[in-house]
């Protein structure tokens, strides 16, 4: 069967990696640079029998989803910077409750209201703190729009493995652009259904007890098993507790079952690191000018590469580590002030030889900009 | 059955103080669930943050105990994806009325079939006494220590006008209404408010000086009256109880159903 190939939007592939992933429950609030997203499942999504809803604000939104995945059904919302702040308090719910779903933020120019129709990965930071309290967090991004599709379909797959928030950390650029979808095959792509308990009716059902192999069956709102679902710190029932060893015990659930699994999570690319002196790591719209950059300098025989970062968190620090470990330098190169560039030099053996690539003019970052920064490294000079 | 098979004894003794209202809505609301025999199974209770949203704990349904005013937000969700089950949303005043208000009017608006219970004791009881924009006016508060400005809502105005097609009050000393009220609100199809006026004799109660636990239920028999009643013609400030709005209009599921039915006609 020939393959379906789409020319479309990123918001678009996106729609479509959902819709394959078996998304059937959306709530939003229209926003630029997202929009695009709740208008095509409002369209598709009944289609198929499943449901979309406009709800009034970003917080109904994250609210709604939340409360249909309860009752068995893969759920989404999109949303770009404001509403992606409105949905901070409703995010911490999903992820103590640990509650599937998925959070698109196609992110935009900020603080505030910002730069509504540029680009920006300035949400980097609040994506994995805007929410109070510790908690861990997964969240990912694309490059390309074949990379997106697949990216959406992997969201799905470890909110539904790990029970919990997975965010989609998209750019006005990605978002926006028109680029080919080659569509896969049923099939092709492996999808996580949701875990459900095996528990018989009439027998106590532990919806907080989890197996040996850290994951944690459901059960659906409607089914036979009723329990409670908090907020609060809660015990194996679900029921509220202040009890120390049970709220130390929750936390260190909550955080390590996605730390422990970092390198489960960790999706990314690489480019020519095997020779490289000089590594760009970047990731989302940025890395494709960071990629440009290595193709063309590498045709004048200069030695560099690119790690490309899909999964930004849980952050692969031991991945980043041994990638850049025989690096004379290594380039950071994001659409924001300087955010992930903070982690690799966590990461690294040498932080003094992380440098920051950036732009934060709403204006996408260039090949040249890239290059700037490369040869004042170099002691070149602009 | 009997009450308290309804309950999830394993989680009692309830966290309310001794006299609170919010425990005889629950009593009155599994009366009504219990005559009107529906499975444990197919009912969600979803709730916000307050005293009064800890009651979602303490049934044995499918609960939901969520955020402060997203009960109802959340409730969407559960419905939508899932109409065949009844969502039965008790929130307390300031839950339903002032961090909720604005989910509260849409839910009304869009006529989606959730019964919603304003829990309503004119104060914010869990965090320790401060007014609700149910408080009213000249009420003290420990954030209004000079006496309240803020004017309050009817929640049965606000109610019927935002589009709610079941709205209906009584108080905590007419609990035999409540269950009545609240059987009538469960069947209707479409949004449902039934304001319960419920005491906090903890912080209004001692903060306004109306006595005990007691006397501020025999004060909701003498401030109130049934909707239409001589009492009312000859004092109008009584407050009246009963069924005010009972109409039948498209409820939003259905309406969802027809949507899905016209998408895949144009496939
Ligand atoms: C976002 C948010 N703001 C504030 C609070 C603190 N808070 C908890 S309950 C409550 C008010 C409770 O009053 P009400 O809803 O009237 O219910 P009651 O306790 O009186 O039953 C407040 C302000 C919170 N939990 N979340
Ligand atoms: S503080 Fe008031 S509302 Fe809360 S449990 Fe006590 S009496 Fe009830």
């Amino acid at each position: 069967m020939a393959k379906q190939i789409k020319f479309v939007q990123g918001n678009e592939a996106c729609v479509e990696a959902a819709i394959y992933a078996g998304l059937d429950f959306f709530a939003g609030y229209p926003i630029t640079p997202s929009t695009e997203i709740a208008e095509l499942l409002s369209q598709r999504l009944p289609r198929k029998g499943g449901k979309f809803i406009q709800m009034e604000d970003e917080i109904a939104s994250i609210c709604a989803i939340i409360g249909a995945s309860l009752t068995g059904h893969k759920v989404m919302t999109a949303t770009s910077g404001p509403g992606f702040s409105l949905m901070q308090e409703g995010l911490g719910y999903a992820i103590m409750a640990e509650i599937p779903c998925v959070i698109v933020n196609v992110q935009r120019g900020g603080p505030s209201t910002g730069l509504p129709t540029h680009g920006s990965q300035g949400d980097v930071y609040q994506a994995r703190w805007g929410t109070h309290g510790d908690h861990a967090i997964i969240a990912m991004t694309a490059s390309s729009h074949q990379d997106l599709f697949q990216i959406t379909v992997e969201a799905f797959n470890l909110a539904e493995t790990y029970r919990t928030p997975v965010i989609l950390l998209f750019d006005e650029g990605i978002g926006h652009m028109r680029e080919r979808l080659v569509l896969p095959e049923k099939g092709e792509i492996p999808l996580v259904e949701r875990l459900r308990t095996a528990v018989k009716g009439g027998v106590d059902f532990h919806p907080y007890l989890p197996r040996e192999d850290g994951r944690l069956p459901m059960a659906d709102f409607g089914g036979i098993h009723r329990y409670n679902v908090t907020g609060l710190y809660h015990d194996m029932w679900g029921f509220p507790s202040d009890s120390p060893p049970i709220v130390h015990g929750l936390i260190r659930h909550l955080v390590d079952k996605i730390h422990n699994n970092v390198n489960h999570i960790a999706r990314y690319k690489e480019y020519h690191l095997e020779d490289a002196d000089n590594i760009f790591i970047s990731y989302g719209s940025a890395a494709r000018s960071a990629l440009h950059v290595v193709k063309s300098q590498r045709k004048k025989g200069e030695r560099l590469g690119l790690l490309e970062l899909q999964t930004l968190w849980p952050f692969p620090y031991d991945l980043v580590r041994e990638k850049c470990a025989r690096a004379r330098f290594v380039l950071v190169v994001e659409m924001n002030m300087g955010q992930i560039v903070l982690e690799v030099k966590r990461a690294v053996e040498k932080p003094d030889r992380v440098v920051l690539a950036n732009r934060v003019d709403g204006v996408f970052i260039t090949d040249a900009d890239i290059r700037n920064t490369l040869r004042i490294i170099e002691g070149k000079g602009v | 059955m009997a009450v308290k098979d309804y309950i999830r004894e394993r989680f009692f003794p309830h966290m309310w103080c001794p006299g609170c209202g919010h425990g005889i809505v629950l009593n009155s609301m599994l009366r009504a669930i219990d005559a009107l025999g529906l499975s444990k199974n197919e009912i969600v209770m979803v709730s916000g943050i307050g005293c009064s949203s800890r009651i979602s704990g303490y049934v044995d349904f499918h609960s939901l105990h969520t955020l402060h005013g997203r009960a109802l937000a959340f409730a969407t969700g559960v419905k939508l994806s899932r109409p065949e089950l009844n969502v039965i949303v008790p929130m307390g005043d300031g839950d339903a009325l002032a961090i909720g208000g604005n989910h509260f009017i849409h839910a009304a608006r869009r006529n989606i079939d959730l019964t919603a219970v304003v829990m309503n004791n004119r104060i914010y009881g869990m965090t320790g006494g401060q007014y609700s924009p149910l408080s009213g006016q000249g009420i003290l508060a420990t954030t209004a220590p000079y006496s309240n400005i803020d004017s309050d809502f009817d929640v049965v105005d606000l109610a019927s006008a935002a589009g709610a097609t079941f709205v209906a009050r009584t108080t905590t000393y007419h609990a035999r209404q409540i269950t009545d009220l609240l059987k009538a609100a469960i069947l209707h199809e479409g949004f449902s408010v039934v304001e319960v006026m419920s005491q906090c004799p903890t912080y209004f109660g001692r903060k306004n000086r109306l006595g005990s636990a007691v006397d501020m239920v025999e004060r909701f028999k003498k401030i109130t009256t049934p909707i239409g009643s001589k009492a009312k013609r000859e004092h109008p400030e009584l407050i009246e109880r009963g069924i005010f709005v009972q109409k039948e209009t498209t409820e939003y599921c259905s309406a969802y159903d027809d949507v899905i039915e016209k998408a895949m006609k144009g496939n």
